[in-house]
């Protein structure tokens, strides 16, 4: 058992090591096109399924936490060192779950959707208003010499840490508390667990990341502005690819990221109209044929075989 | 009876709009005694006990665990100061193995276990409560008594002072219910307080040292269970009812 | 004055397309993301009917409503039945039918973007002053109101003067005692699932003569419809109509005095104050 353990996380840590090295190959814009995308949809929706897996709360507040994310480093960059500004996104992210979670969370799954699919748009018409009223411009500029190459590393490291933190929860009370909770919340209550609490700490959790992204990828906008840092597609995006790849695993949404991002970038360079019909499908690919997404299928297929050369 | 109170119900009452589930109830539980709470359908005990687990405030009244006033409490911090309960229909955790089922109940309750020392507790309890099945197998792969055993573990395995049972005989076949009663039998002789729901008559004469009988919401004797069995006023308030 | 009557007139309309999502997730249970879109369909039809061929938009009505009735029958029978025959517990369903629904808004948008592009669409029909109490307002929004209205007073006469308005409020209430006294539960929550979803196209035809829309706008409408419906108690009608008398006011309140830009941000402060201070709704009756 531990011995396994230890292969894994070599194998893992040489696979991260590896996509390291993605940005050393030469003449490389058209893959790091991609690739930046992918990674920080990947971080995006395994960060998501930390919390959303479990309990089943359906989030739309991605965008919420991104924009927060990309805002507190478009207008703090003259001000704050960079790292200052990374932890600061992470506090005003997590801060904002908190807020969302502790109004939302202790009523039923349906509120927490249509709060959390508003927040972003609440947000992003009061950023509006405030600029158009009080500091005359619509968006700020974001002048830094980061390449493309240092955010597709940062994003990278991102997600070597919600994996490292995804594991340590899987393997604590915390995620033990969360899983009970996901399969009946009386019974939790009942042996104990403090709920509210249990479900706020991983908003939370999911929130922070959702605005170092946000941070993260704002230089790459050069112009932040609110229609963008806050677009709800983002929020959905993040749903649809992380259910698509299956939740009810770490490395599950993954394995919906990286063929749905593709597919996105070839639909909207040869067909930009149809993306949004091309979501609408997933969504209902995920609903009717694999609920448990691709990773639920691969485990049943994996299983299957097994049998077969067990009998 | 000259042995200290566990569980104390004072004037406890709980409305539904204008409904009475629970009109003015008062009763004792003392320890390592097996007290059945027993009535007509509707009569308002699975109330009674979701007042007593904290699953719903009371309208009024207090129910006290030892020294502790716990009738304002959250579920939580009720089940943590050691009241653990099982559900009249069966509540299994689906995606959780049989072993994950009942270690729920021991890592935030009463007695907070973890590590290899739970995973012992956990193994114990199931052989404890006579599952054999596979712990690592899935809570579907269990029949309907074992589903109730392995809630039964669950319950127990916080270690609680109090446990509440409802109707965790109901809808055993004859023999399942034989081994049903012994064990619960067999708690009651390990020295666990239990407060339980039942309708099986057989199981109430032969686990029960006392009895609390409600009708309509309200207490309408109280006492040894022979005595509280051949009372008036209990006899009336079954008959007309089918359910013995 | 001005903006008490505005915000009447739209609150008027915005009780129309609550109560189409009301009727579907009380009788039906299912919480209808793709209720905005059946808004926009309708808002298309009356600007068809009105540049195609001149004529009132309200002729549009005619054959809306009968299409979105089918068109939503469908829906219901189709896609969503499955899942409410799969689904082990409410919770599963809930968040099967929030995906799925949210699958059939993308797919309608899709579909309406690639039938009549990205553009914005208006058109002026009736937009002469009409002076009341003292002001002028436009006749289109006065219009528009008055039919919502009496749209409203009829659904109002059929869930509860009607047999079949009996069924309805017997399978919202349980549907399993409903099933036991012999209502075909299926077919009546199809029925009125299908007539919430008309009711919505409905309301689009109306918004249709006053509003610039476009194909992406359903999800806007979607929003306020729900937050209208969760602040009256789900399934309150009553409820339903004062919260979006209220919205309305609210939003022309902030339009006006604040920012048009901030209407929404509007509707989602009632809506959390709601969520806050009462979350079962203005009139519900607490469990307690
Ligand atoms: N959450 C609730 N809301 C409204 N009424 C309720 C609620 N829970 C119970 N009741 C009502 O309270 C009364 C007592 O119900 P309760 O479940 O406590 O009875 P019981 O004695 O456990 O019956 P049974 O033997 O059938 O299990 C019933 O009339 C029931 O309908
Ligand atoms: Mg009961």
């Amino acid at each position: 058992m531990k011995q396994q353990e230890l292969i894994r996380l070599v194998l893992v840590a040489l696979v991260f090591g590896l996509l390291a090295l993605l940005p050393l190959i030469p003449a490389n814009d058209r893959l790091m096109a991609l690739a930046v995308p992918i990674a920080m949809y990947a971080v995006l929706a395994t960060s998501w399924s930390l919390f959303s897996g479990p309990t089943h709360y359906i989030s739309l507040a991605t965008a919420a936490f991104y924009g927060v994310g990309a805002y507190t480093l478009a207008n703090g960059l003259e001000v704050f060192s960079y790292p200052l500004l990374l932890l600061m996104a992470a506090l005003l992210g997590g801060g904002l779950a908190a807020l969302v979670g502790m109004t939302t969370l202790r009523l039923s799954g349906v509120y927490f959707v249509i709060f959390t699919l508003g927040l972003a748009e609440l947000i992003r018409q009061l950023v509006t208003w405030y600029q158009n009223n009080f500091t005359g411009s619509r968006g700020s500029y974001v002048f830094t010499d980061i390449t493309e190459a240092q955010i597709y590393w940062q994003l990278l490291g991102l997600l070597a840490l919600v994996f490292l933190l995804g594991w340590l929860i899987n393997r604590s009370r915390l995620g033990f508390a969360i899983r009970i909770i996901g399969n009946d919340e009386l019974v939790a209550r009942h042996s104990g667990i403090n709920t509210a609490r249990t479900k706020v700490l991983l908003f939370i959790l999911s929130g922070a990341f959702a605005a170092v992204v946000g941070a993260v990828m704002a230089p790459r906008f050069v112009y932040v502005e609110p229609s963008m840092a806050f677009s709800p597609q983002l929020s959905f995006m993040v749903v649809v690819m992380a259910l698509l790849g299956g939740v009810h695993r770490l490395w599950g949404p993954l394995l919906g990221v990286v063929p749905f991002a593709i597919v996105w970038e070839l639909i909207a360079a040869n067909f930009p109209g149809q993306t949004v019909l091309f979501m609408g499908l997933a969504f209902l690919v995920v609903v009717y044929f694999i609920p448990q997404g691709v990773a639920g299928v691969l485990e049943q297929q994996l299983h299957k075989i097994r049998q077969r050369r067990g009998g | 009876m000259n042995k200290p109170t566990v569980l104390e119900v004072r004037n406890l009452t709980r409305r539904f709009g204008g409904l009475v589930a629970v009109n003015n109830i008062s009763f004792d539980v003392h320890e390592h005694e097996v007290v059945g709470l027993i009535g007509p359908n509707g009569s308002g005990k699975t109330t009674t006990m979701n007042l007593i687990s904290g699953a719903l405030p009371p309208s009024s009244g207090e129910i006290w665990l030892g020294d502790t006033c716990i009738s304002r409490l959250p579920a939580r911090r009720i089940a943590r100061s050691g009241v653990a309960r099982t559900f009249q229909l069966v509540r299994m955790l689906p995606s959780l193995s049989i072993l994950e089922n009942v270690k729920a109940g021991a890592v935030f309750g009463h007695q907070q276990l973890w590590g290899s020392e739970l995973d012992h507790h956990a193994r114990r309890l199931l052989e404890r409560v006579g599952v054999m099945h596979d712990p690592d197998a899935p809570t579907s792969s269990l029949t309907y008594i074992d589903q109730k055993r392995v809630e039964l573990a669950r319950a127990l395995a916080s270690n609680p002072r109090v446990l509440l049972l409802d109707e965790w005989l109901a809808g055993l076949n004859p023999t399942e219910l034989q081994q049903g009663i012994e064990l619960i039998a067999d708690l009651r002789d390990e020295g666990r307080t239990i407060l339980l729901v039942e309708h099986v008559m057989d199981a109430i004469r032969s686990l029960c040292d006392r009895c609390v009988v409600m009708s309509s919401g309200s207490k309408i004797s109280e006492g040894g269970t022979e005595d509280v069995l051949s009372d008036a006023a209990v006899i009336e308030a079954y008959l007309g009812k089918d359910d013995e | 004055m001005v903006i008490l009557l505005t915000g009447l007139f739209l609150g008027g309309i915005y009780a129309l397309i609550a109560m189409g999502l009301s009727l579907q997730y009380g009788v039906a249970r299912i919480m209808n993301l793709a209720s905005g879109e059946m808004l926009v369909a309708g808002a298309f039809a009356g600007f068809w009917v009105y540049t195609a061929f001149s004529v009132s938009p309200y002729v549009a009505l005619f054959f809306v409503v009968p299409l979105a009735f089918a068109f939503n029958w469908l829906i219901y029978n189709w896609l969503l039945l499955p899942l409410v025959r799969r689904a082990k517990n409410r919770g599963q369903l809930e968040v099967d039918s929030i995906l799925a629904t949210f699958g059939m808004s993308f797919v309608l948008v899709g579909v309406m973007l690639m039938a009549f592009g990205g553009s914005y669409f208006s058109y002026s029909w009736l937009a002469r002053p009409i002076e009341l109490l003292g002001s002028n307002y436009s006749q289109n929004r006065v219009l528009a109101f008055a039919v919502a209205a009496v749209i409203c007073g009829g659904l109002y006469l059929l869930i509860n003067r009607t047999r079949l308005g009996l069924s309805i409020r017997a399978v919202a209430v349980d549907p399993r005692a409903a099933g036991l006294v012999a209502i075909d539960v299926k077919k009546v929550a199809a029925l009125t699932f299908a007539l919430g979803g008309a009711v919505a196209a409905a309301g689009g035809t109306l918004l249709s003569t006053f509003l610039t829309f476009d194909a992406s706008i359903g999800v806007v409408f979607t929003i306020k419809a729900l937050v209208i419906v969760i602040m009256g108690g789900v399934g309150d009608i009553r409820g339903a109509i004062v919260a979006a008398l209220a919205l309305g006011l609210a939003e022309t309140l902030v339009a006006t005095l604040l920012d048009p830009g901030l209407t929404l941000a509007a509707a989602y402060l009632l809506f959390i104050l709601i969520l806050l201070f009462r979350p079962q709704g203005l009139f519900g009756r607490s469990a307690l």
